[in-house]
């Protein structure tokens, strides 16, 4: 019997505002612990959560761009439980009416597009850590992502396959940071994802029992669980049991998943619609204000670079998928620079740059004027492409001048004939016998002979006005 | 010149004003009066940190920087409000060491006005009871009557009141908890529209319904706190942008062609006659200043008990979720485990009443039940609402009842909780539809305690209903009774 793969995900996403979702503290990465927290966020008595309606706008962005049926009135709820990293033992979420509903996010497969669907976008606020400190016998708790803004993004059960999970969280991410809702650091945990996974014969309509992994922080880690877990309950149903319905913890060192919490066990949150915060109406002029302002995203970038520019599919794919590679190029473009031979430029030696020094697009120092210079220098001569490709790995990481770079270290082609017909008479006379040979028929010396004059000259001559001389100068 | 402390607040503010008093002179009758009485009105008294600050007000009065109708006039301050730096204890073990490092909007915006707050009030435990009865700190007593409760849950602040332990006293009126008080130590006691003053730093019992309120000598004295603390604060969300600081001036005494409504409803069964008969016989006192009586039938108001515990409790069983052992607060020494921690902290940190009503709140929001119990009883809240309204548009303002009978005696209203319960039926139908509410003095049962009568307008009709107060109390003298006085019967 063959076996279906059913996966649904919980992306969790914290909101790239300044400050945290119902108070004024910083909502940035780390900081000594609890520096970044005040009475409101760690719930003290007395105290109220005011809303930050950059959160609301954030998270309406995020609804527009991913096709949502935005809830125009919205409103916070309390989702009870305790436990050390949350404060006030509950936290202010969205159960009733989440801002957003009914959204998509189509996926390139092996098969083509798929379409995942969005079961809902709801607003809430992080938790704080918890420093578990297994010698000194203590929980330490740092409170200063108490409060900062998340939304959480719940999809249908519409994957089948850790690619097409991995190809979802690529492809959103990408799309939030173009909307720059979020940062989408998996590394400082602002992009979480919990995945629901259960199998099911092939071609059965009705939905295995399902285990739960929270908390998933690496792409890698998704995948590898995915297809963990997936084998786990084929093996456990074809060898005539079952799947316990649990939340399971997966373990990356191991790579293995672990029981956690069986459903019995599951906890009773008691929502209740959260008295301290008001309804929101979002309101004509906001939503019209909001969706104006959404920017190009990746999927109609590639068309328009495959339209504007002639590129082919796959480039235009790989320039538009991030934004800060995107907004290089455009730029680049902007300055001058030939499309094509920019994507070029880019597809290889910057990604591959990019990839020897482990960066990421936006964490880039070279300016798109810098690759615009070095390609007008290359396309107007003045630059040959080895040269070039030098003179790009040594500005790409401090973004220095190309022309102060060019003209220190001597590099400015040579075009100008007399120079390399010396050179050319010179490495003749030096080298009768592959003349000879030449001349006897082996086409295959005039490479030899070009290398030569290109040597005598320090790598800087037009080849091709070499080419052109040595030829004349070979005639018989 | 009359005794210091049978000065109304705004008396004294202007006898202050024009330096016949000091503040220093005037905040230590109240400490001296707190330490002659027992009531147990104070948890915290605040004995050196007011008369220092007696002495600042007073330089700054001098000084021309204050000149407000309350500057320099002492104040108590419910033990649910934080006070940055002062023990801030909600009547509860949980809170019994708790200092916040921030005060509520409400107290900020009293000491900015002038007055000198001397002490912490006594209360129900976390605002959750009508007799006073409930503290961590001991019962309070009523002036009138040692026997007797002085109402809840600020208890206190009505205590306070009374015996001139402060020249009033700020409040949280949830179901009644301003108003119930204030009627049975024959004080004024104002509960405004939900929203008028910002809850920033009152600790909560139930946010939806929980509002800060004002115990005082007279109607005009509440309308004077409400135009210092009222008004909109960005820390709290719920809070109204009206326009503060305006009561106190709207008040002209003029009740001429006010309709009043009388609810047949709230002088049915259950009522204690002597009640019935001061509360009808206020109405026909307004009626006699050019008002007029307009009967009603509000028969909805019997399902404003439940629906009240319902959504009251299910809040609190949140609001109070957060006394968990872990960041301040009591915390039990024996626990093993972090469940064991929250556990014993919360079983042994919080009282009976307290431990009952977050039970009952966690119930009514389980799984499987938050359709038939919350969610019902919230349709029942938008009912009332709506029966207020309807009410409205045949009246201006509702003369109801505060509470069945008068101040039961110490202990005697404990022994059947839902008998108690019951006596909130006056009250937290106000609560359930935001209104303000008001209770007035409006005389004395038999064995000489006092009686309530309460004015109930639509949302933000304050001014009207503190108007209507003021008109009352120009025209009659049961606001000015004290207890241990003699007084003369009406």
């Amino acid at each position: 019997m063959t076996f279906e793969t059913v996966v649904g995900l919980e992306v969790h996403l914290e909101l790239a505002t300044k400050s945290k979702i119902f108070c004024a503290c910083a909502a940035e990465f780390g900081g000594a612990p609890n520096t970044q927290c005040c009475p409101v966020c760690t719930g003290m008595p007395g105290t109220l959560p005011v809303l930050n309606e950059k959160v609301v706008e954030f998270a309406l962005r995020a609804g527009l761009a991913l096709g949502c049926d935005i809830t125009r009135h919205t409103k916070f709820d309390r989702k009870n439980y305790f436990y050390p990293d949350l404060p006030k033992s509950y936290q202010i979420s969205q159960l009733y009416l989440p801002i957003c509903r009914n959204g998509r996010l189509d996926i390139q497969t092996p098969a083509g597009k798929k379409r995942i669907r969005l079961h809902e976008i709801h607003m809430e606020e992080d938790a704080g850590k918890l420093i578990h400190d297994p010698l000194a016998g203590f929980t330490r708790a740092d409170y200063n992502r108490c409060g900062v803004p998340l939304i959480e993004i719940v999809t249908e059960p519409d994957f089948r396959s850790a690619e097409e999970v991995v190809a979802f969280l690529e492809k959103l991410k990408s799309t939030l940071e173009y909307l720059e809702v979020s940062d989408c650091k998996m590394q400082e945990g602002s992009m979480r994802a919990d995945v629901n996974l259960s199998v099911r014969p092939a071609g059965e309509a009705a939905f295995g029992a399902r285990t739960e992994m929270k908390n998933m922080s690496s792409f890698k880690a998704i995948s590898r669980a995915v297809e963990y877990e997936a084998k786990r309950q084929i093996e456990a149903l074809a060898a005539g049991g079952g799947v316990a319905q649990e939340t399971r913890r997966w373990d990356e060192s191991r790579n293995r998943s672990f029981a956690m919490r069986a459903k019995e066990n599951t906890q009773d949150y008691r929502y209740l619609p959260d008295p301290d915060l008001p309804p929101i109406d979002i309101d004509d002029d906001w939503y019209e204000r909001v969706k104006a302002s959404l920017p190009e995203l990746a999927d109609v970038k590639s068309a328009r670079y495959r339209k504007a520019y002639g590129l082919p599919a796959y480039d235009a794919d790989m320039l538009s998928a991030q934004k800060a590679m995107a907004e290089f190029f455009e730029e680049a473009v902007r300055l001058g620079a030939p499309p094509k031979a920019t994507a070029n430029w880019i597809m290889g030696d910057v990604f591959r740059l990019l990839k020897e020094k482990g960066l990421a697009a936006r964490e880039m120092a070279l300016a798109p004027d810098k690759l615009a210079r070095i390609i007008a220098l290359c396309g107007g001569g003045a630059l040959n492409r080895h040269k070039a490709r030098e003179v790009l790995a040594a500005v790409f990481d401090s973004n220095a001048d190309v022309d102060a770079y060019v003209s220190a270290h001597g590099l400015l082609q040579i075009s100008g004939e007399g120079p390399i017909r010396d050179a050319v008479a010179k490495v003749l006379a030096q080298n009768e016998k592959s003349v000879a040979e030449y001349r006897d028929g082996k086409a295959k010396v005039f490479g030899f002979l070009m290398g030569q004059v290109m040597r005598d000259m320090a790598g800087k001559a037009d080849p091709n006005v070499i080419r052109k001389i040595l030829e004349g100068a070979l005639q018989p | 010149m009359p005794d210091i402390l049978e000065l109304s607040a705004l008396e004294l503010g202007r006898e202050i004003r024009c330096g016949e008093i000091g503040v220093r002179e005037a905040v230590s009758a109240v400490l001296d009066a707190m330490e002659k009485n027992a009531q147990n009105a104070y948890i915290t008294v605040l004995r050196d940190r007011a008369l220092s600050r007696a002495e600042a007000v007073q330089r700054e009065i001098k000084g021309g920087g204050l000149s407000g109708p309350l500057a320099g006039v002492p104040a108590g301050i419910k033990d649910n409000l934080c006070t940055g730096g002062v023990k801030t204890t909600c009547a509860s073990r949980m809170l019994s060491e708790f200092y916040p490092p921030y005060s509520a909007t409400a107290v900020e915006r009293l000491e900015e006005g002038g007055c000198v707050c001397v002490g912490k009030t006594n209360m129900d435990e976390f605002a959750m009871g009508s007799t006073g009865e409930t503290s961590f700190f001991g019962m309070t007593q009523n002036p009138w009557n040692p026997a007797h409760v002085p109402g809840g849950s600020s208890s206190g602040s009505g205590a306070a009141v009374a015996a001139g332990q402060a020249y009033f006293a700020l409040g949280s009126d949830t179901g009644g908890s301003v108003r119930t008080p204030a009627a049975f130590c024959g004080v004024t006691g104002m509960k405004p529209t939900y929203g008028t003053v910002s809850r920033y730093g009152l600790i909560a019992y139930a946010s939806s319904l929980d509002q800060i309120g004002v115990l005082a000598k007279t109607a005009a004295d509440c309308a004077a706190v409400f135009d210092l603390i009222g008004g909109r604060d960005k820390r709290d969300g719920t809070s109204l942008d009206t326009e503060a600081g305006t009561f106190l001036s709207g008040l002209t005494g003029d009740v001429r062609g006010v309709r009043i409504g009388i609810a047949e409803e709230c002088f049915g069964a259950g009522l204690d006659e002597s009640v019935r008969r001061h509360v009808l016989a206020a109405g026909e006192t307004l009626k006699g200043l050019g008002a007029a009586l307009v009967p009603l039938s509000m028969p909805l108001l019997r399902y404003a008990v439940p629906a009240y515990y319902l959504i009251a409790c299910a809040e609190a069983g949140s609001n109070l979720s957060r006394f968990d052992g872990v960041k301040y607060g009591f915390r039990a020494e024996n626990a093993c485990d972090i469940r064991s921690l929250y556990e014993e902290s919360r079983s042994r940190g919080f009282g009976l009443e307290v431990k009952k009503r977050i039970l009952l709140g966690t119930f009514a929001l389980s799984a499987g039940f938050y359709d038939a119990y919350y969610k019902k009883a919230q349709q029942v809240r938008g009912a009332i609402s709506r029966a207020y309204a309807a009410a409205f548009s045949s009246c201006d303002l509702i003369l109801a009842p505060v509470f069945p009978t008068t101040a039961p005696k110490l202990g005697e209203a404990t022994i059947d909780p839902m008998q108690k319960y019951l006596g909130d039926i006056y009250t937290v139908s106000v609560n359930l539809a935001g209104l303000p509410g008001i209770s007035i003095p409006c005389g004395f049962d038999e064995a000489g305690l006092p009686i309530g009568a309460q004015l109930i307008g639509p949302p933000l009709s304050d001014e009207r209903v503190l108007n209507a107060a003021h008109a009352y109390q120009q025209a009659t003298v049961y606001h000015t009774m004290r207890p241990g006085k003699e007084r003369s019967a009406p």
